[in-house]
């Protein structure tokens, strides 16, 4: 299951808006640690359904999102919860890394 | 538990070339990439002297073709990290960060190197936020901005001169008064507008806020003055360090950590091979890299032949 595209005209609806926490996903095709951690989050979609909300952004089509949350480096994946982030993770890890980065922020 | 014939840790050249051997040797074999599945070359933008590509290949290109070219041939791979490994008796004992484990004939260890960073204040928690050690990767945040980058090998050089494809200009700190880097890309870094160099300087603070890095703290190493000088990111290509923590006590180590292996990529326990950045402190090419990764491939294919034909562990090397 593919996570939720999100532009920047999309944002505000499905992430700030979002009543799950959202997990976005900052990254660009030409991105190699990107590509590595795309598998990782399509497996997520179903593992956390009804829990936390997967989502992407591509900075290259999106950069106003990108620019607001200061991105610098890709991937960078945030956290936001209620609107607001919460937390940050920069860079591609393994799959078990990133759970247990997320986890803790689960309602 | 699952049992294998050889285990490889590790996603560079040196790991896919020892799994294209050995698998292909019809090795029952497992290749653990790691948290960076491919290496350092997927930091990188172009591959220009990788022979067989006259135009260059893309790193993260090179990584899938070395990933298609391995699994052909049966090779198992997995996108996790070893985390625990026992090589006090064979067959040797491998654990994943998530719990899978394996117990392995033999083992090649090809784990890497990672960029050193700079050890000052500030660094660590602006990495992502202007703290930066790929430019392939993120010189896209800088266009028309200023960057600092500090180094003066071939990477510091050549990924300089990636970033003035973006940037409006770079200061290129380096401590010394002269460049370890090749002469070609010296030459090239020298007459580039965009380009300036501050000679016996380092960075000894990276200063931030909220939004992340907004300046670099420079002192000039001869006469000990430091200033501040303004930049939206700090690229850092200060060299490398092996990736051995898993391994230390358990084998032999130089006195930076480099595995020790003789020249066919025996460590000091038989049946366990070292190959690519992580034995090899001074050339550290993708194309040397791969070359140790079939020199250990083949050197396990021999070591589990030996031991198959006389049930006798052979005597180190």
């Amino acid at each position: 299951m593919k996570p939720v595209n999100v532009t920047d005209s999309t944002f505000e609806q499905e992430v700030i808006k979002s009543s799950e926490p959202v997990l976005v996903d900052f990254w660009a095709a030409w991105c190699g640690p990107c590509k590595m951690i795309a598998p990782i989050l399509e497996e997520m979609v179903p593992e956390y359904a009804g829990k936390l909300k997967i989502a992407k952004v591509d900075v290259d089509s999106n950069p106003v999102i990108a620019t607001k949350y200061g991105i610098r480096s890709i991937p960078t994946l945030l956290v936001f919860k209620n609107g607001v982030v919460v937390d940050q993770i920069v860079g591609a890890m393994p799959k078990k890394m990133l759970t247990e980065k997320v986890n803790p922020h689960l309602n | 538990m699952k049992t294998i014939d050889v285990g490889i840790i590790g996603g560079g050249p040196a790991g896919y070339t020892a799994a294209i051997y050995s698998s292909r040797a019809n090795l029952n074999t497992v290749q653990f990439l790691g948290v960076q599945p491919g290496g350092q070359i997927t930091l990188t933008n172009d591959l220009e002297n990788f022979p067989g590509f006259p135009d260059g290949i893309g790193g993260l290109e090179l990584a899938e073709n070395f990933e298609k070219q391995a699994t052909k041939f049966g090779t198992v791979t997995v996108y996790d990290k070893i985390d625990k490994v026992d090589f006090s008796k064979r067959p040797f004992y491998l654990k994943t960060t998530v719990g899978e484990e394996y117990l392995a004939e033999s083992v090649i260890i090809s784990t890497g190197s990672s960029s050193r960073m700079l050890g000052v204040p500030g660094e660590t928690e602006s990495i992502g936020k202007g703290v930066s050690t790929c430019a392939t990767c993120d010189a896209f945040f800088y266009r028309d901005k200023h960057v600092v980058v500090v180094g003066g090998g071939d990477s510091a050089l050549d990924e300089s001169l990636f970033l003035t494809r973006f940037v409006k200009k770079l200061t290129l700190i380096h401590r010394r008064d002269k460049f370890r880097g090749s002469p070609i890309l010296q030459n090239r870094v020298l007459s580039n507008d965009k380009i300036e160099v501050v000679w016996n300087s380092v960075v000894e603070e990276v200063l931030h806020n909220e939004s992340g890095v907004y300046a670099a703290r420079i002192k000039n190493v001869e006469n000990e003055s430091s200033h501040d000088l303004k930049t939206d990111g700090i690229f850092v290509f200060i060299g490398h360090i092996p990736n051995t923590e898993l391994f230390t006590g358990i084998l032999n180590l130089d006195d930076h950590g480099y595995i020790l292996t003789d020249r066919s990529g025996h460590t000091n326990i038989p049946g366990v091979f070292a190959a690519g950045d992580v034995q090899d402190s001074i050339y550290r090419q993708a194309i040397t890299a791969a070359g140790s990764g079939c020199v250990a491939a083949l050197e396990a294919y021999k070591f589990l032949e030996h031991v198959k034909s006389s049930s006798e562990v052979p005597l180190s090397v």
